[in-house]
């Protein structure tokens, strides 16, 4: 089990680092550049890029936008591998064998997906640095008006709010895909028409989730 | 041995098995042939566990499955070995990780004991060389041999085999045949082999259930195929030209 664990971390949260690091920086600097192109009136402050950067990122980017691109990347790869394991009789012969399979095959997703807040961490970090970077070397702001709005009216909740979220987000993103790679039925056809209905129910849960918990934890 | 009790199973309207009775005995291979449709399929799912009959009785050496607690369950599943059609293989894992996988899961047996007893069943399918391949780098008959070393690693009493040797060629069908046959008697174990290969029944039926419509249509071993004059089992078995020249030569002697 333990090498499971291993595989799925590897598989599921090294693997998805790369395309995070590179959405989160770039979508980063286009939300510093889009805050100072719409600040166009002199009164208003250059920090409040940074704090825009900070507040987008760190609230809904990060942690939302971020799950849902990964219901693409991780859902379509969970239910594809456990769908095609369906279609191959591997699950049958799991099964015959004496192995629990739902156990076997979904559990170590979802310890491997309790490491899922750390990318989203990695997510936040490298898009405030996108923004950073766009904004200063774009000569958007300067280096320290960003960090100034960065560090303005900073609210530790908002972090406990965004990695409440992903982890939610993460048991979503483990079990559903899973649901539907497990019980799929058909062919090689099917395996691709379930990862395509994981996605989207995956996204769906994902964006609903995301309104009820922000109406718990922010909007009382 | 195996003895199956007036089993019937329906799946919604459609009745596919209609109270069956058989005995599948021990250190025979035991072969199920009929058309397709016929309910080969689901009786050897209701076998494995996959399928629960709703009417009827399986028992294991005794043993009636459906009625055995958690434990004897387990334990009697252990004691089954599966050759699925596809060979049902891990992708990710290779040939000896496969292989070895009863054992890890359901042994307590350490890591020289494991790979020990891996080599010598790799050794008994004669594929000494493929240890460290991947399913996806193997041929077809490889990954059967690799499915009947993975079925017999773990000395099962009960060997079951799905198609064992549909889409591979004479030869390797042959060579897969005889091995099943070869090991069911070493191990003298209780085999039964769901096929649509008419060679597979003239090689190695020393027990065949001939389905058709979800009953038994008929039951004897090869010797008698030859000779009965059960109309639908000589429509079945003898289709083509080639079967009916050689059944025609035997019984001329």
């Amino acid at each position: 089990m333990r090498n499971l664990i291993f595989k799925e971390i590897d598989d599921l949260i090294i693997d998805s680092l790369g395309i995070v690091a590179f959405i989160s920086f770039f979508v980063g600097g286009v939300v510093a550049i889009q805050t100072a192109l719409n600040l166009t009136n002199p009164l208003i402050p250059k920090y409040l890029i940074g704090f825009a950067t900070r507040q987008s990122v760190i609230l809904e980017f990060a942690p939302t936008f971020i799950s849902v691109i990964m219901a693409g990347k991780m859902g379509s790869f969970i239910t594809s591998s456990i769908g095609t394991m369906r279609v191959t009789e591997q699950i049958d012969a799991l099964e015959v064998m004496g192995v629990n399979s739902v156990n076997y095959l979904v559990f170590p997703k979802i310890i491997a997906l309790l490491l899922y807040p750390f990318v989203i961490g990695i997510s936040m970090f490298l898009g405030i640095l996108g923004g950073w970077m766009a904004g200063v070397y774009g000569g958007f702001t300067s280096s320290v008006e960003f960090i100034d709005g960065a560090q303005r009216d900073f609210i530790p909740f908002h972090i406990a709010y965004a990695f409440i979220k992903t982890f939610i987000f993460a048991m979503l993103l483990a079990t559903i895909p899973s649901f539907h790679g497990y019980y799929m039925k058909g062919g090689a056809l099917e395996v691709g028409k379930a990862s395509t209905v994981a996605f989207v129910w995956t996204s769906v849960c994902i964006i609903l989730f995301n309104y009820i918990l922000t109406q718990l934890l922010l909007g009382s | 041995m195996i003895e199956i009790k007036n089993i019937e199973k329906s799946f919604g309207e459609s009745k596919i098995l209609k109270g069956i009775s058989t005995v599948f005995e021990t250190g025979k291979t035991n072969l199920i042939i009929g058309q397709s449709g016929s309910g080969k399929t689901v009786l050897l799912k209701s076998l494995l566990g996959i399928h629960r009959p709703e009417v009827g009785t399986i028992e294991f050496d005794g043993r009636v499955y459906g009625s055995l607690d958690d434990e004897e369950t387990r334990e009697l599943r252990t004691e089954i070995g599966m050759v699925f059609q596809g060979s049902a293989l891990f992708d990710s894992m290779t040939v000896a990780e496969n292989v070895a996988f009863p054992l890890k899961m359901f042994t307590k047996d350490n890591k020289a004991k494991i790979k020990e007893r891996v080599d010598f069943v790799l050794n008994r399918v004669a594929l000494n060389d493929a240890h460290n391949k991947l399913p996806s780098e193997i041929s077809g008959g490889m990954q059967k041999r690799v499915a009947i070393a993975r079925a017999i690693v773990n000395k099962p009493k009960y060997l079951f085999c799905d198609e064992p040797n549909s889409g591979l060629d004479p030869n390797t069908a042959t060579l897969i045949d005889n091995l099943i046959q070869e090991i069911t008697q070493e191990y003298d174990i209780t085999t039964v082999i769901n096929t649509h290969d008419m060679n597979s029944v003239m090689e190695i039926g020393d027990n065949i259930l001939f389905l058709k419509n979800g009953v038994k249509a008929w039951q004897g071993n090869k010797e008698e195929i030859f000779i009965t004059d059960n109309e639908a089992v000589v429509d079945f078995v003898y289709s083509s030209n080639l079967f009916r020249k050689v059944r025609e030569a035997y019984l001329k002697g």
